[in-house]
């Protein structure tokens, strides 16, 4: 969900664009980040980890802890929470440490 | 190729900009280097109203200071800015690397300003690791950058100001603040933001922790239980609290890895949060033209980072010769106010860390 009325705050959401996440079709913005974005729409499963395949979200939302890390358009270890939305974005969950594609 | 550069400021949040604007005002020529799209640091994200005196701006909102001090910093032409732009590595031959366009960017500043904050604290309990725990400082950015609900129904660890200035800013974007949980036994945050909560009926639990977490793929709830004045849980004081959001207020730590990279003398000192670079009274680090400014050395509030970023910029200005006699007057101002942002009884930490400092310093001289 996204706020609509603020007390002190606007939003410039910039042009509304659909990706895709697992294959599934999502709306969000330019402005917006891929992980805020999906986190409007309601989706906070970004990921498993490694190991033990425990569910994983976002955790600091300014690139610092890697707990967000997606393979988008094919490139792994993405951070999702400080990377700008673009349209037709393919957002996938990573699997394990994700291939390098030279 | 090696880009020789005059003063390089790493960071571009209230100490950052600071420091930039101040060696730039006098006269030398900065680089600015900040990681994210945007200068401002967190103060992109504080839409409360600062305390302090009018120097740092006080009686303002934090995301309008950063936007002047961005402002100043974009106007002034001895200061290239670059965003996007992540500062990888310093080097004992003084190179310093930088990512940005996908290309890896190498330069030889004379003088190097470290400004990169802080990171925050986690908290170990049972599934602290589900889906919906997120940093305090995470639920600002998705609410107050991003425009996004971060949460319906949401639990606030911490009490002290940042829990509790994100607890009431949650409360303005329409989420349901369930309860704020402390640990210790006393609110540690200005009581002027408790009383806000506290007017909107949120309760404030102190002598409370998270006893564990639950939820299948994402946060369902939370058990909360009572500590003993040994901080041990009680047991039968369990309360399931059901929320789909649990937000983590427990602290920052300095984000020191390039001080440590550059062979600074760092330093664990617990009263400043983490591992320090030593540094001196101009915060300079035990590295001959490596500076650290704000919450790098040490956990403290936007405007005491604002003031050291000034201070680290005039004593460069000082050190390359810059408008020496004015430079030297404005490194001797900003260690004045900043002596009287840490005097009051909120500044007692603060002081035995920087003490702690002063030791430190004088054992590695011998």
């Amino acid at each position: 969900m996204r706020i609509e009325q603020h007390p002190i705050l606007q939003f410039d959401r910039g042009e509304k664009v659909t990706f895709t996440f697992n294959g599934q079709p999502v709306e969000g913005y330019t402005s917006e980040t891929i992980a805020a974005a999906l986190h409007a729409a309601g989706i906070r499963e970004l990921g498993h980890s490694q190991q033990l395949h425990r569910p994983r979200g976002l955790f600091c939302a300014i690139g610092n802890c890697s707990s967000c890390f997606m393979t988008v358009d094919g490139e792994p270890n993405v951070r999702v929470c400080v990377t700008k939305l673009r349209d037709g974005m393919v957002v996938e969950e990573q699997e394990g440490k994700g291939v390098v594609h030279s | 190729m090696i880009r020789e550069v005059e003063v390089m400021v790493i960071g571009g949040g209230p100490a950052g900009l600071c420091a930039a604007q101040a060696a730039a005002s006098a006269g030398a020529h900065v680089l600015l280097c900040e990681r994210d799209g945007v200068p401002g640091g967190q103060l992109v994200k504080q839409t409360h109203k600062f305390f302090g005196s009018e120097r740092q701006y006080a009686g303002d909102r934090g995301i309008f200071i950063g936007q002047r001090l961005v402002q100043e910093v974009r106007e002034n032409p001895n200061i290239e800015l670059l965003t996007d732009a992540t500062v990888l590595g310093m080097y004992e031959d003084g190179v310093v690397t930088v990512l940005k366009d996908d290309r890896h960017l190498k330069f030889r500043p004379k003088k190097t300003i470290v400004s990169t904050g802080a990171a925050e604290k986690f908290l170990s309990f049972p599934n602290n690791d589900l889906p919906g725990i997120y940093g305090a400082g995470a639920v600002q950015t998705l609410m107050n950058v991003g425009g996004v609900k971060p949460a319906d129904r949401v639990v606030m660890v911490g009490a002290g100001n940042i829990g509790l200035i994100v607890s009431y800013q949650m409360l303005q974007a329409g989420v349901d603040v369930v309860s704020v949980v402390e640990a210790a036994p006393n609110i540690g945050g200005f009581l002027v933001h408790a009383a806000k909560l506290r007017r909107a009926g949120v309760p404030i639990r102190t002598g409370w922790t998270v006893k564990e977490a639950y939820g299948e793929g994402k946060l369902e709830g939370v058990i909360l239980c009572q500590l003993d004045e040994k901080w041990q849980q009680i047991p039968g004081t369990e309360l399931d609290v059901p929320c789909d959001t649990l937000c983590l207020a427990v602290g920052l730590t300095p984000l020191a890895e390039l001080c440590w990279q550059a062979g600074c003398h760092m330093e664990f000192i617990r009263e400043l949060s983490g591992h320090v670079p030593v540094t001196d009274e101009n915060l300079m680090t035990s590295v001959e033209g490596i500076y650290a400014a704000g919450d790098v050395s040490g956990i403290e509030e936007a405007s005491s980072a604002m003031v050291e970023g000034r201070l680290a910029g005039y004593a460069v200005a000082v050190s390359l010769g810059y408008d020496t006699e004015n430079s030297q007057k404005e490194v001797d101002a900003a260690r004045k106010e900043l002596s009287e942002l840490r005097s009051g009884p909120m500044g007692g930490k603060i002081r035995a860390g920087l003490a702690k400092v002063a030791e430190k310093r004088g054992e590695a001289v011998c």
